[in-house]
């Protein structure tokens, strides 16, 4: 079992400290921000490293931050065999939102990958079924960004009641 | 940049082939549901079919998509957000409220006290059974075995009373809250649920005598939709549906919370009794027994719960958490039920994602239905446990 503390310093010294950056003054668990575009390589290693062994993603969400006009998504692992957990973070801008899909590391990241393009218009490169999953294929806008309007008419109905 | 698909994916068909006799034979896309009675809700499953033999499942959701998350950026109070919480999973609102009520709780450092803890509890495990119930009675609905649903529903419909006499409402409670209760439970509760509690036990082996062991129930559900461990890990499969492919893996004792780490139970886990590991009828039976250990645990804590003591004691005036984020998890009857919550210290959540068991155990599907028959695709959803409310929020 190790403390985020520990896996800062091992990713630190497996990808170098320019990439990763820890953050640990928050109220409850630190986190960790890593770059979107190496995602894949750091989760493969946290998955298959002995002594790490992230072998489940709890969690994969969509986060907004209009303030700083940024995107975020936050990954939540766990080790069933060594019972610890991480929190990462991806930020990126509102414009050009789009990270390497973790979907060939867990499985179970693919719908929830599709339910963040579908609330968040994040786009996760190489993903095999890239398209809404909640909302209709062809509805506009996404709903959870903090200043989504929605659209007056759907297919010819009126939206807004 | 990835190219994104506005609309579905085009469906192809293979082209025809010879089947010998001068006639032809091709693949053919059929859609199941959305309304179909097994899909226990609006769910659409895309099934490309060889004959009768499934070679693809694509299952489309969203049918009851409420936008639950916006809505509760929407509500200018935490506490707002506890009735929409009932509605996701509307078949175990009390285990959807405790684990919001422990998320808030431990992002704002509040400490509940003993009675209300024993309380929750208890309700958390009654409501286990009456979903369980719903869920093996509706299973061998699905299948075709009409009385066992009955039977359940009997019984189902006593623990909804024991709700009703505390809380008001039989389905949906608004009962846990942040930091404690609605109200104090009625002065009969504990006979009551004790009375429960002894007259249900039973009615277990009648349910197994009925259903469990029925040659027809068996010979439908065994050797169908096998998961293996591994493959369940991968995709984030949690709960009954976990353990019926012998993975022991239960919250309430690899992360416990609330004081589940008082009591004495097992984790029940599936050992390919009538087929093999991770079938149907695995899930289906890790159901059934998982009643009998939510009775051993409602039975303990009421011998311990303590006489005294406001439920209301701890309930903060105005609900004002930290800026920060937690992500909290608990054991609801289908699997693990995540919430990321984040405060930007306002009285409006800055954001609340529900990592719904229903959601992640369903993206398992495609991977497990191929090579089924069309009549097996009913039973391997009907052994997920999926309720199509949470699936969509």
């Amino acid at each position: 079992m190790k403390t985020t503390e520990e896996l800062h310093q091992i990713l630190s010294e497996e990808f170098g400290e320019d990439i990763i950056e820890l953050k640990a003054e928050e109220v409850v668990a630190p986190w960790i921000v890593v770059k979107g575009d190496q995602i894949q390589k750091i989760t493969k290693f946290l998955r298959d490293e002995p002594g790490l062994r992230f072998d489940s993603l709890m969690c994969l969400s969509g986060v907004h931050y209009p303030k700083e006009n940024t995107l975020g998504v936050v990954y939540h692992l766990f080790s069933t065999t060594e019972k610890h957990k991480l929190t990462l973070k991806v930020i990126m801008p509102e414009d050009d939102a789009h990270l390497p899909t973790v979907e060939q590391v867990w499985k179970t990241a693919d719908w929830h990958e599709r339910e963040a393009f579908d609330m968040f218009g994040i786009r996760f490169d190489g993903h095999p079924d890239h398209r809404r999953i909640l909302c209709p294929d062809d509805w506009e806008g996404y709903p959870l960004r903090k200043d989504y309007q929605v659209q007056e008419f759907y297919c010819g109905m009126k939206v807004k009641y | 940049m990835t190219n994104v698909k506005e609309k579905g994916p085009e469906v192809t068909f293979t082209e025809p082939v010879e089947s010998g006799n001068g006639m032809k034979t091709q693949e053919m896309v059929i859609n199941m549901g959305p309304q179909h009675p097994s899909t226990h809700g609006v769910l659409r499953m895309e099934l490309t079919l060889d004959g009768e033999i499934v070679t693809r499942a694509v299952p489309h959701i969203g049918y009851l998509h409420r936008c639950f998350e916006k809505h509760s950026e929407a509500m200018n109070d935490y506490t707002k957000v506890i009735p929409y919480v009932d509605r996701m999973d509307y078949v175990a609102a009390m285990n959807n409220e405790l684990g919001y009520a422990i998320a808030m709780e431990r992002l704002m450092g509040i400490e509940v006290n003993e009675r209300v803890e024993y309380v929750r509890v208890i309700m958390a495990e009654l409501q286990r059974i009456a979903s369980h119930l719903l869920a093996v009675g509706t299973f061998g609905l699905d299948i075709g075995a009409f009385t066992p649903f009955l039977y359940c529903f009997i019984e189902r419909e006593k623990i909804l009373d024991i709700f009703e006499k505390a809380s008001g409402a039989r389905l949906l409670y608004n009962y846990i809250w942040i930091g404690g209760l609605m109200n104090d439970v009625p002065a009969d509760f504990k006979t009551d649920t004790a009375a429960f509690v002894k007259s249900f036990r039973p009615k277990i082996k009648e349910l197994n005598d009925l259903l469990s062991n029925n040659k027809i129930f068996v010979d439908r559900t065994a050797n169908i939709g096998v998961l293996p461990a591994q493959v369940a890990v991968n995709y984030g499969v949690s709960g009954p549906s976990l353990r019926g492919s012998g993975f022991k893996w239960d919250l309430r004792k690899d992360d416990p919370y609330s004081i589940y780490d008082r009591f004495e139970f097992d984790v029940i886990v599936g050992n390919g009794e009538m087929g093999t590991l991770g079938d149907c009828w695995d899930r289906y039976i890790v159901r059934v027994w998982e009643m009998e250990e939510s009775l051993k645990i409602i039975e303990q804590a009421l011998d311990q719960m303590p006489e005294e003591g406001d439920v209301q004691e701890s309930i903060p005036k105005k609900i004002r958490p930290p800026a920060g984020e937690i992500y909290c998890r608990t054991e609801t009857p289908r699997g693990e039920l995540g919430y990321y919550i984040i405060s930007d210290k306002s009285t409006t959540p800055y954001r609340v994602k529900v990592r719904a068991p229903s959601f992640v155990n369903l993206s398992v599907l495609p991977a497990i239905s191929v090579g089924a028959m069309v009549a097996d695709m009913v039973a391997i959803i009907g052994s997920i446990d999926i309720v199509l409310g949470e699936v969509d929020r």
